[in-house]
């Protein structure tokens, strides 16, 4: 990059990743990824929604590690970005609840709210 | 996430969910089409268990509940509210109304109190991909600083802005870069402090993993500021997610010609390197950290020469923490003056800090400064588990001290904690409760300092070791009148005379604890009690009624001094007991009490 304009070019199309709502229809699943939520097994988490999205067949989805939220004693956290400006997040996450959070929620539309961190969090 | 309001809106199934998502996308379509984005953000929770106030949304700061909330509602609480600062008293929930109803009040006060400026990235883009720093306006304060600010003008944003290090002295970020830019050399050198050595707290490491790019970002920033062409990063082996990636972190901002020549057009030169550290905590000083990267052994110094007059090499030279380097990028996006508006006159800004030991909600949180301690430990971190009761809090690790409930509502600064003999140091802060016994405590951070003395210095190789063996001797009983005089003495003497802030520290949790809880002390050595039950030498085991007689204590005392049949209450026979907690660990219902019996009764046996 040789200027400013440079960089703002590169903004301006990466904005799409990150921003859901200039996305419309896409959905960007963000798992907490630092250190503490790797030693609570987000990794797993992470290659869990690899193959459930590579088994439904699932497109216009972004799924990105991310570093810590700061709710380490809720990992692993994972946090679903919708289009409509919707933010969800799901707290001490299994394997399990990846199934169901991507049938129910992903595919279904319909958030579970036993697995949401202020359901969890008292 | 640097949104001055946040507006939380009830999203529970149990009333009308499609309500509250038609009110959510009128915020949001409202805010967008006003370019309230950047100012306020809008969040869904799950039932508040407000079900009666429905629609409800919340206002932060503030804390404003307001109900029945419709779509054309939206407008008015834009305007009055978000824009004007006023509260639209027509739809506000009546005081006093009942706030023990709201269900998840922890996590609306965990988003009230935060803020977000070290950590802006952490936790929302992907590390290891640069284009979505960037997306966030990463790398647009360096080309702002490149394209319009001289060298001079740069400090003096810094300067202005009133950032101080948050590496644990709290000095002011502009001052010692105005001192590196100031000695003469052709070459100079920016350091990174990753060394993180404190235990308990792990904010730079969270820093480096979430938002690698912010560090690298404003490391080029002070090359440029101060007339240096190289930085290091001086991290820990111990963090190799961290490590990967920076590596990663580095590789990509080269390939975009964000570091190394001509960076972003300019004629400025800039590149990164990283230095691997093995974890010994003195490597943390500055001099020592640098004469590791040198290639020798990891030892203070004595200053001056400060590191900005003679570093690295014999160059000036700049060395900051990862924190202070994290807000940099923000203090040029924002101005200098938006962020001496956060937090205290003092001490501008937000700190990071890891909640740790007995409190609900382990974790990172950012904080303005002149937060209360009791804000952060029972509205952010929720408080004690267990109905236990607070009894201190440790804060600045093992150069640190305790803080006692009577100081709970000091605002949180720099100079507030030197004042309560404690200090910010990294940023740790370890709650403890009644069943943590002060002595043990303060031995716990100095085994850690004696392991960590790095033995250069008499003071502290020697005299933290003594102060040592008095604490494992109280601990076990065999302390005297003499020896509580002794640490004093010795404590303060080893502050005035050792080499580096190591040893001039390492006293503190013994000093603050003897301060605050002589008490407990003197009931160690007196009555050779430990009232906590931690000390087990000075612990009497008994078995409570909750004993279910299943014998598997008596099974496991290793000198048999436990009796009783199956099915029924067991006893300990105090003359046979030898104090190991052999029993405590095998009960299966928490049966066995380590609570003093009566410290009177006991002082005459
Ligand atoms: C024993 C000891 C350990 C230290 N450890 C660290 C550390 O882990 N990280 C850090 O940034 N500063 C540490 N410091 C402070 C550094 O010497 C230095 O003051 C700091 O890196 C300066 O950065 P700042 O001005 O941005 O705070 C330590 C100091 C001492 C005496």
């Amino acid at each position: 990059m040789k200027s400013i304009e440079d960089l703002i070019k590169l903004r301006d199309s990466a904005r799409k990743n990150i921003n859901m709502r200039l996305n419309p229809g896409s959905i960007r699943i963000q798992i907490g990824m630092g250190t503490c939520g790797i030693a609570a097994g987000a990794k797993h988490v992470y290659q869990k929604f690899q193959e459930e999205i590579r088994e439904h067949n699932l497109k216009n989805i972004i799924l990105t590690p991310v570093g810590c939220m700061g709710e380490c004693a809720f990992e692993p956290l994972v946090e679903i970005l919708e289009s409509n400006g919707n933010h969800t997040i799901y707290c001490q996450v299994s394997e399990r609840v990846v199934e169901d959070i991507v049938e129910e929620h992903i595919i279904g539309g319909a958030p579970i709210e036993k697995y949401f961190l202020s359901a969890i969090k008292r | 996430m640097l949104e001055r309001i946040h507006v939380i809106i009830c999203g529970g199934e149990a009333c009308s969910k499609q309500e509250a998502k038609d009110i959510k996308r009128e915020f949001d379509r409202l805010l967008e089409q006003e370019g309230l984005t950047d100012e306020a953000k809008t969040v869904m929770t799950g039932c508040m268990g407000l079900c009666e106030y429905h629609p409800v949304v919340v206002m932060y700061p503030g804390e404003v509940f307001y109900q029945n909330i419709t779509v054309e509602a939206v407008a008015t609480i834009i305007e009055e509210h978000i824009k004007h600062g006023r509260i639209v008293e027509q739809y506000r929930i009546p005081e006093p109304f009942d706030r023990g109803k709201i269900k998840n009040i922890s996590q609306l006060k965990f988003y009230k109190m935060q803020k977000r400026i070290a950590l802006r990235n952490c936790g929302v883009i992907n590390p290891l991909d640069i284009s979505e720093y960037i997306a966030r306006d990463g790398y647009f304060a360096l080309a702002k600083v490149l394209r319009e600010m001289d060298p001079k003008t740069v400090i003096d944003t810094m300067k202005q802005s009133g950032l101080r290090g948050r590496g644990g002295g709290g000095f002011p970020t502009g001052l010692k870069w105005e001192f590196a830019a100031k000695s003469v050399d052709d070459v100079k050198y920016v350091i990174c402090n990753a060394d993180e050595g404190d235990p308990g707290a792990f904010m730079d490491r969270a820093v480096l993993e979430g938002d690698p790019h912010s560090v690298l970002e404003a490391m080029a920033i002070c090359g440029y500021a101060i007339g240096a062409h190289q930085g290091y990063i001086y991290v820990r082996a111990e963090y190799p997610v961290a490590v990967e990636r920076l590596e990663i972190a580095i590789r990509q901002a080269r390939e975009l010609q964000i570091l190394g020549r001509n960076i972003l057009g300019s004629h400025f030169d800039f590149d990164i390197e990283l230095r691997l550290g093995a974890g010994a905590f003195v490597c943390g000083e500055e001099t020592a950290l640098i004469a590791s990267i040198e290639g020798e052994r990891g030892m203070p110094r004595n200053k001056p020469p400060f590191p900005a007059v003679r570093g690295l090499w014999g160059r000036p030279t700049n060395v900051n923490n990862v924190e202070t380097f994290a807000n940099v990028p923000v203090i040029f996006m924002k101005g200098a003056d938006w962020f001496k508006n956060v937090g205290t006159e003092k001490s501008s800004g937000t700190k990071v800090f890891a909640l740790g030991g007995k409190i609900m909600n382990t974790g990172l949180i950012e904080i303005p400064m002149g937060t209360t301690l009791r804000e952060a430990i029972y509205d952010i971190g929720g408080g004690i588990p267990n109905k236990r009761k607070f009894k201190a809090v440790q804060t600045g690790g093992p150069s640190g001290g305790c803080i006692t409930e009577k100081y709970l509502d000091t605002p949180i600064d720099f100079d507030n904690l030197v004042e309560l003999g404690s200090m910010m140091g990294s940023g740790g802060m370890i709650v403890m409760d009644e069943d943590n016994c002060m002595v043990d405590v303060a031995r716990f951070y100095l085994d850690f300092t004696v392991e960590e003395s790095c033995g250069k210095c008499t003071p502290c190789r020697e005299g933290t070791k003594r102060m040592l063996d008095i604490l494992n001797r109280i601990c076990e009983g065999k302390g005297t009148e003499e020896d509580l005089d002794v640490l004093e003495r010795l404590g303060k003497m080893i502050q005035e005379s050792s080499l580096c802030g190591l040893g001039q520290t390492a006293p503190n949790p013994v000093l603050s604890t003897l301060k605050h809880f002589r008490s407990e002390y003197e009931a160690h050595v007196y009555d050779k009690v430990c009232p906590a039950g931690v000390c087990a030498k000075l612990t009497t085991f008994t078995i409570t009624e909750d004993c279910i007689g299943c014998t598997k204590c008596a099974r496991n005392c290793p000198v048999g001094a436990i009796h009783g049949k199956v099915k029924e209450l067991h006893h300990i026979d105090p003359a046979l007991c030898i104090h190991c907690g052999a029993c405590k660990v095998a009960c299966p219902v928490n049966a066995i009490s380590t609570k003093p019996v009566m410290k009177e009764e006991h002082a005459h046996v």
